[in-house]
């Protein structure tokens, strides 16, 4: 027995920031916690990674890891973070934000950095609501929610988010909740492997705002939710995984597919308009 | 079998590591539990979601009716006995305030963080 | 440090503003641009399209000037020099993002190549209305470089000088076109790239543990890392301390949002570029930039023709504005001039500078065109009286 030994997370965090900020129950700690195993089991080159986030409760990881980290604006981690690849392609590039800071003003950059397949990996938290600002409702709002945009119930039908990136374009695309550790910290480990645009929605209680409003409970009570409502379907057409507000929750590995990345498009077509021509821009010294 | 509990440390300010509980155990002719694994809780991080308590496979964990200094009650583990070492408790916690690893593994796990 | 080559197109070329500020980008060393096309800039970046595969390095049109205005940052802190390229409804899209660049101490430089606005304005038209926005677009406290080029062979040369100053001060540098400039041609001479004087980026030479991102050891300008080096820091436009940490207190605000502005203020004399002539003896000095200096030119010229005592201050950077030399000249004046392609931005500046102790005469103009000289002509008689 040793008294020694460390939290396996702790090497991965700026200690002196911790205790963070989130909420008793709120999962976003929790895909911190599997977003570190992954680094661990995959064994990633450290050095290699940098993680991007917007702004939100979610954008907040990138202050409480020890990588190479940008907190920027809002909706806006996804071109950020394709300046970032492109400037130095031997980066393994993370987006870590929310959903609403993703798909709600982040959203034209989510379907084009799908479309063009950047190879970005997206950990998208969706905890259903903008939680930061005191839980206004967002895209991924399930109808009939309450939230403080829509405090008799919201009207507007919401995302399917695994769907519209599928659609956009993306190669990997899984859907997991807080409650699912294991299989979160697998499928983070298998996008670092992966090139292309992957995404992986991570649903996540907000028990100050989204579980309360709605009368769900604590952080505990919607793992609960989270156990009894999910069923993993792995492969499940993502047409078919739409949230409601009380009902199933589709989770899974829905999609993992080949395509060429940004990059190997853009040199082929160089290569094959230039030849010799053709200067790949990692032979040149940048800056 | 022979249990060791950690007194609970009044100073609700200390914000070292404690290892409240680690699962002893003295072989006897009878069947006997061995633990195969330990948990350790930081008191002072802890905010009493439950999650631990309520996903550790083997149930060791519970919700001590102490405070921490922020006034939450962290877990304890009332049956480190069956702990197995998993870790899930430790990925479960979002404040990073518990984790569980396996005895007789590495003290620590070494991380390259140098690059 | 000089340029690199591969980036410079040596000789001599008749080409208009917009393509020699892409040259001029490619000559400081710029092999990233993120854009969006925009009349009367797009040329700019198309061209920079066109050279970037066979220099080394990346063009990528975004889907908004809004992506375009951030990509461009990533693409610095993975090592590159980075611009952007926009007009007036892009750069009203681009004001967060200069402010990010602003708070996060990016180096990197946005052309505006203004028109007519407000809004949609006047797509294909002259007008210089944006240049008060250059200065306060963005929301808070910060500041900015901001030049204005008069010719194509400007374009190249205060390029060059724009990614420079963006480097030494590590903000964003505005370079301010406008359509005229930007479409005109000319002959533009691009020396050997060993002629060329490029600053590099202040890289830390911090050992990985030491190093915070925005520590200034008693200097102004914190030196810089980047992405996959392993210093593993934070960058946030929160409002932040040494570590790159949040840090949201007032005190912290305070420290940080002085030293941003005061990092230029205290070198404004060094950084403000103006041409000055016929100054010592001068009753009326008109003061101008851009291509209302060609036409205030001509006005000058008139003016002495009759025998008035005119000066001549042409604006080269117009951010920060050159208080200094209007807090000395206006002592010594009857009256000074300020044609504009705009209602009154600069001539505010030029008012406040003068503190009174002359009188400031604008010459405004809604945009669309250029003045006439005999308009400039008109108000500096008006001023000689």
């Amino acid at each position: 027995m040793s008294a020694t030994a460390t939290n396996p997370v702790e090497p991965f965090l700026r200690m002196d920031r911790i205790p963070h900020i989130w909420c008793p129950g709120c999962g976003i700690g929790t895909t911190v916690n599997c977003f570190t195993r992954a680094l661990m089991d995959s064994k990633i080159d450290l050095k290699s990674l940098a993680l991007v986030s917007g702004i939100g409760c979610t954008g907040r990881v990138a202050g409480y890891v020890k990588l190479d980290s940008f907190h920027t604006t809002h909706g806006r981690a996804i071109p950020f973070a394709t300046g970032l690849k492109l400037a130095n392609p031997n980066l393994n590039v993370i987006v870590y934000s929310g959903d609403g800071d993703l798909s709600a003003i982040g959203g034209n950059h989510l379907i084009h950095a799908a479309r063009r397949n950047i190879d970005l990996k997206v950990i998208c938290v969706n905890n259903l609501t903008y939680a930061m600002t005191g839980g206004q409702s967002a895209p991924t709002t399930p109808e009939h929610a309450i939230t403080a945009t829509s405090p008799y119930g919201a009207f507007e039908p919401s995302f399917n988010l695994p769907h519209l990136v599928e659609a956009a374009g993306a190669v990997y695309v899984a859907r997991w909740t807080t409650f699912h550790v294991r299989q979160l910290a697998r499928s983070i480990a298998e996008i670092f492997k992966k090139k292309g645009f992957c995404f992986i929605e991570v649903l996540s209680p907000c028990p100050t705002l989204y579980q309360r409003r709605n009368k769900m409970g604590d952080g505990l009570d919607t793992m609960r939710f989270y156990k009894e409502k999910s069923k993993i379907k792995n492969g499940a057409s993502t047409s078919e995984v739409g949230l409601t507000i009380n009902g199933e929750i589709i989770v899974g590995k829905f999609v993992e597919r080949d395509r060429p990345d940004y990059s190997s498009l853009m040199r082929a077509q160089f290569v094959e308009a230039l030849g010799d021509r053709y200067v790949d821009c990692t032979e040149t010294v940048c800056s | 079998m022979i249990h060791i509990t950690g007194s609970w440390n009044s100073a609700l300010h200390n914000k070292t590591l404690k290892t409240l509980v680690q699962g002893v155990c003295i072989p006897s002719a009878v069947g006997v539990t061995v633990a195969k694994g330990t948990v350790k809780i930081v008191d002072e991080r802890c905010k009493s979601c439950g999650f631990c308590v309520e996903f550790c496979p083997t149930k060791v964990l519970a919700l001590s009716s102490d405070f921490n200094s922020k006034g939450y009650h962290p877990p304890y583990a009332v049956a480190p006995e069956k702990c197995s070492g998993c870790d899930l408790c430790g990925m479960y916690c979002p404040d990073f305030a518990i984790f569980g690893y396996k005895n007789g593994a590495a003290a620590t796990q070494e991380v390259d963080h140098e690059g | 440090m000089k340029a690199d080559p591969r980036g410079v197109l040596t000789g001599v070329h008749f080409i208009d503003g917009d393509q020699a500020c892409c040259e001029g980008a490619l000559a400081a060393g710029a092999r990233f641009a993120s854009g969006y096309p925009i009349t009367p800039s797009t040329e700019v970046v198309e061209r920079f399209a066109s050279r970037v595969p066979t220099v080394g390095g990346t063009f990528i049109q975004m889907e908004d000037e809004l992506a375009a205005s951030i990509t461009l940052q990533g693409a610095v802190w993975g090592g590159a020099k980075a611009f952007t390229v926009t007009s007036g409804p892009g750069f009203s899209l681009m004001m967060e993002h200069i402010g990010y660049a602003a708070m996060t101490e990016t180096p990197c430089v946005f052309v505006d190549v203004q028109r007519g606005g407000p809004s949609t304005g006047l797509p294909t038209l002259p007008a210089q209305a944006d240049m008060m926005q250059a200065r306060w677009g963005s929301h808070g406290d910060y500041e900015v470089i901001a030049l204005c080029p008069n010719s194509p062979q400007e374009c190249f040369d205060l390029t060059i000088r724009a990614f420079n100053l963006a480097e030494e001060f590590r903000l964003p540098v505005m370079f301010m076109m406008d359509e005229v400039v930007g479409h005109m041609t000319e002959k533009v001479v691009i020396p050997p790239a060993d002629e060329i004087e490029i600053v590099p980026r202040r890289h830390t030479h911090k050992p990985l543990e030491e190093y915070l991102p925005y520590e200034t050891n008693g200097g102004m300008v914190p030196e810089i890392a980047h992405a996959g080096e392993g210093y593993n820091f934070h960058i946030t436009g929160l409002t932040h301390d040494e570590h790159g940490y949040p840090n949201m207190t007032p005190p912290i605000q305070d420290k940080l949002v002085r030293r941003l502005q005061n990092k230029v203020r205290e070198a404004a004399e060094r950084i403000t570029l103006y041409e000055a002539e016929g100054l010592q003896d001068a009753e009326v000095v008109v003061i101008s930039y851009g291509i209302t200096s060609r036409v205030a030119q001509r006005a000058i010229e008139l003016a002495r023709a009759q025998g008035l005592q005119v000066g001549k201050l042409r604006l080269i950077t117009a951010w920060p504005f050159p208080e200094h030399k209007i807090r000395e000249l206006a002592p010594r004046v009857k009256a000074m001039v300020v044609p504009e392609l705009n209602l009154g931005q600069m001539v505010r500046e030029v008012e406040r500078s003068a503190g009174g102790e002359c009188r400031v005469l604008a010459v405004p103009h809604a945009g669309g065109s250029v003045h006439h000289p005999k308009d400039i002509l008109k108000v500096i008689v008006e001023a000689s009286r």
